[in-house]
């Protein structure tokens, strides 16, 4: 019977199917970070239990870290017994564990596939809803609650049904500036943040071909934003490029054997899905979100939209643009900003502080902008400096932090104050997500930097075709 | 961890006619900070719920004393975002044992059967008729029938079956968690990871 993707890897990992209940799902590969785990470490204490297999297991400090001064001991007292718990866990259950310092410590979803923990075909969990970040890799990669946590600490496994399939084909070229953060916001605009909720989803089509394995984890990442539990990409060259040689990859003949299963991932040429959607590259423009949830983005040149043209309540709209203080048909281009936040699982890889620095050098940051830019990792630190971009954004007047998860979700001091706006590279524009009362406009690296520079919302395409002394 | 049992739940319920409501606003980031499960409910909704000086919202639903009881009834997509069991821990721990609404995000929906809050889906229409009668009477009663997968009006008689699958039901009447049936069958689970390589 022909399969799609998804299906081969699930079907492969159920251990026991229950009749009309879930599958047990066996998990190859589990991250844990500081702030979904204390309490499912706690319930295997209470059982009197321990770990089944540590080196499954992969433990950072990513979610309420500092992103200045780590070699100090961290100031806020609950986060610090929170990493201190962590430390403590995966000791006493011989986890590795890369925490605050370690060369190999950053953001759980950057730090694995860097490293080689997220290959193809895997099935990679964390208490994290941007784990799909991995399906890039074609692994089923999602995010799981504290009990999932504490079954697949206990026994490696989590019971869950199989979701639903859907194929979100998008084909063509993308036109200039339009980044992989876009192609997300754009299908995520279209679908809504519930269109894909009890579907897993797979990417195909020309734009992902020919993305980079990093643009695909960026698109992969906002599936969850959409409602899917996850999104995946069939393995190719690029794949395999990009996971040869790195730590917890295959070696040698064990290599072969691996890429012998990896050609086979793909959805055969019959395979059926449950709901398939079809996009045109063409259709894209640099986007950029006016409201509080992923879905309510719009092209930048476009006006936010009327209540009367939307679907869903009209209520639950003015209550969203109300805390924005926007109004239904305004221009997004031109509107003042305070705050530039480059970074996260989404946008906090290497190619996204290319990006940024394409924009930003010759030109200086804006004076009414507070910009924090975070890398991903230790690793995409190093490649700020060694490729040179530190100088470029240190001559426009920028300041490089530590890595971790920052103001994505402002658990530590990075928090946007109340009422600013911050054009931000993360994925979530919700309520206060970036600190009580904050705005935040979700947007492509590109989108940020031409923000950060000119201090109010702008077209990034304005900026490409203008001269720049260097 | 093992939880309460349910089997047929009358409460008055609290309405909050919102769409999209997300984790972020059902407990926010910044309390997320526990090593143990305790004390979320004081934080749900806290943005909502609480000014910055941490006086209450006069006019948010929590905070008005005519609605009470274990029921949450909440708009279209439900508990969208993050995977934070929090969320879950949170409504559960202000006293709330089932959340009605017209859609659930899947996180949300997983996190709160596996903590014994039992998500009751229904129709649009049936969810607007809810809303209705408590705007009628904010003391009007619903009940939540598990055995019989079965959610009515009491004040109506207006009824509609939800979905749950036999297993999970059968938790929830029982108040059985998943890892107790894990460590079951841990020698099928351990024979599985010996033929997987890493």
């Amino acid at each position: 019977m022909s399969k799609t993707l998804f299906d081969k890897v699930w079907d492969s990992h159920v251990v026991k199917h229950i009749e009309n209940g879930p599958d047990v799902l066996f998990i190859d590969r589990h991250l844990v970070h500081e702030v979904t785990s204390p309490v499912a470490f706690l319930g295997l204490k209470n059982r009197g239990i321990k770990v089944l297999y540590p080196e499954r297991t992969f433990a950072t400090a990513d979610h309420n870290t500092p992103t200045r001064n780590q070699h100090l001991p961290v100031k806020d007292p609950l986060s610090a017994n929170q990493l201190k718990a962590l430390e403590e866990n995966a000791n006493a259950h011989n986890i590795p564990y890369w925490g605050l310092g370690h060369k190999k410590n950053g953001i759980v979803h950057v730090i694995g596939p860097e490293n080689g923990i997220t290959v193809p075909g895997a099935t990679i969990v964390c208490g994290d809803s941007h784990t799909s970040t991995h399906g890039a890799f074609g692994a089923i990669a999602f995010g799981i609650g504290t009990s999932e946590v504490e079954m697949v600490l206990s026994t490696q496994c989590i019971m869950q049904p199989k979701p639903k399939s859907l194929r979100i084909n998008v084909n063509g070229e993308l036109s200039e500036a339009v980044t992989p953060k876009d192609v997300a916001l754009f299908i995520i605009s279209k679908l809504s943040t519930s269109g894909a909720t009890g579907y897993f989803a797979e990417y195909a089509g020309d734009v992902f071909k020919n993305m980079s394995m990093e643009g695909r984890m960026t698109v992969c990442n906002l599936s969850i934003e959409m409602g899917a539990r996850g999104g995946m990409i069939a393995p190719d060259e690029t794949t395999f490029e990009y996971i040869k040689g790195r730590e917890y990859t295959p070696k040698g003949k064990d290599w072969d054997a691996a890429m012998e299963y990896w050609s086979t991932l793909y959805s055969d040429d019959d395979a059926e899905f449950d709901k398939e959607v079809t996009f045109d590259a063409s259709e894209i423009e640099p986007m950029i979100t006016f409201g509080t949830n992923p879905g309510m983005g719009i092209g930048i040149s476009k006006d936010i939209p009327l209540a009367e043209t939307i679907d869903g309540s009209p209520a639950t709209y003015k209550k969203s643009l109300e805390y924005m203080d926007y109004s239904e048909g305004e221009a997004m281009v031109g509107k003042p900003i305070d705050f530039v936040f480059l970074g996260s699982c989404t946008n906090g890889r290497i190619e996204d502080f290319r990006a940024f620095a394409s924009i930003i050098k010759g030109r200086k940051k804006a004076d009414n902008v507070t910009a924090w830019l975070v890398p991903g990792s230790h690793k995409v630190e190093e490649a700020i400096k060694e490729e040179g971009i530190l100088d470029i954004l240190t001559d426009a007047g920028f300041e490089l932090r530590e890595p971790g998860c920052s103001a994505c979700l402002a658990m530590n001091d990075d928090k946007i104050p109340a009422g600013k706006y911050a054009v931000s590279t993360s994925n979530r524009n919700f309520e206060g997500r970036q600190g009580p009362g904050a705005r935040t406009l979700l947007a492509s690296p590109l989108v940020a930097a031409a923000a950060a520079v000119t201090g109010k919302v702008t077209d990034p395409r304005e900026l490409m075709h203008e001269e720049v002394l260097a | 961890m093992a939880y309460d049992k349910f089997n047929i739940l009358t409460s008055s319920a609290v309405p909050l006619p919102i769409e999209n409501v997300d984790t972020d606003q059902i407990i926010p980031a910044r309390f997320l900070k526990a090593t143990e499960r305790k004390g979320f409910g004081d934080n749900l909704f806290r943005d909502w719920r609480y000014n910055s000086d941490g006086t209450p919202k006069e006019q948010f639903v929590l905070n008005n004393p005519i609605y009470s009881g274990k029921i949450l009834v909440g708009g279209k997509n439900f508990g969208s975002g993050s995977s934070r069991e929090h969320a879950a821990w949170a409504v559960y721990d202000y006293g709330f044992r089932c959340v009605v609404s017209s859609f659930f995000a899947d996180i949300f929906r997983g996190n709160c059967l596996n903590i014994g809050v039992l998500p009751v889906q229904v129709s649009p229409e049936f969810l607007d008729k809810i809303f209705k009668a408590i705007e009628a009477d904010p003391k009007t009663e619903l009940e939540i029938n598990l055995p019989e997968q079965k959610i009515t009006i009491l004040a109506t008689g207006e009824s509609e079956s939800f979905d749950i699958n036999d297993y999970k039901k059968q938790n929830m009447l029982n108040g059985f968690d998943d890892i107790d049936y894990l460590l079951n069958i841990q020698k099928d689970i351990e024979k599985y990871a010996e033929s997987t390589p890493l």
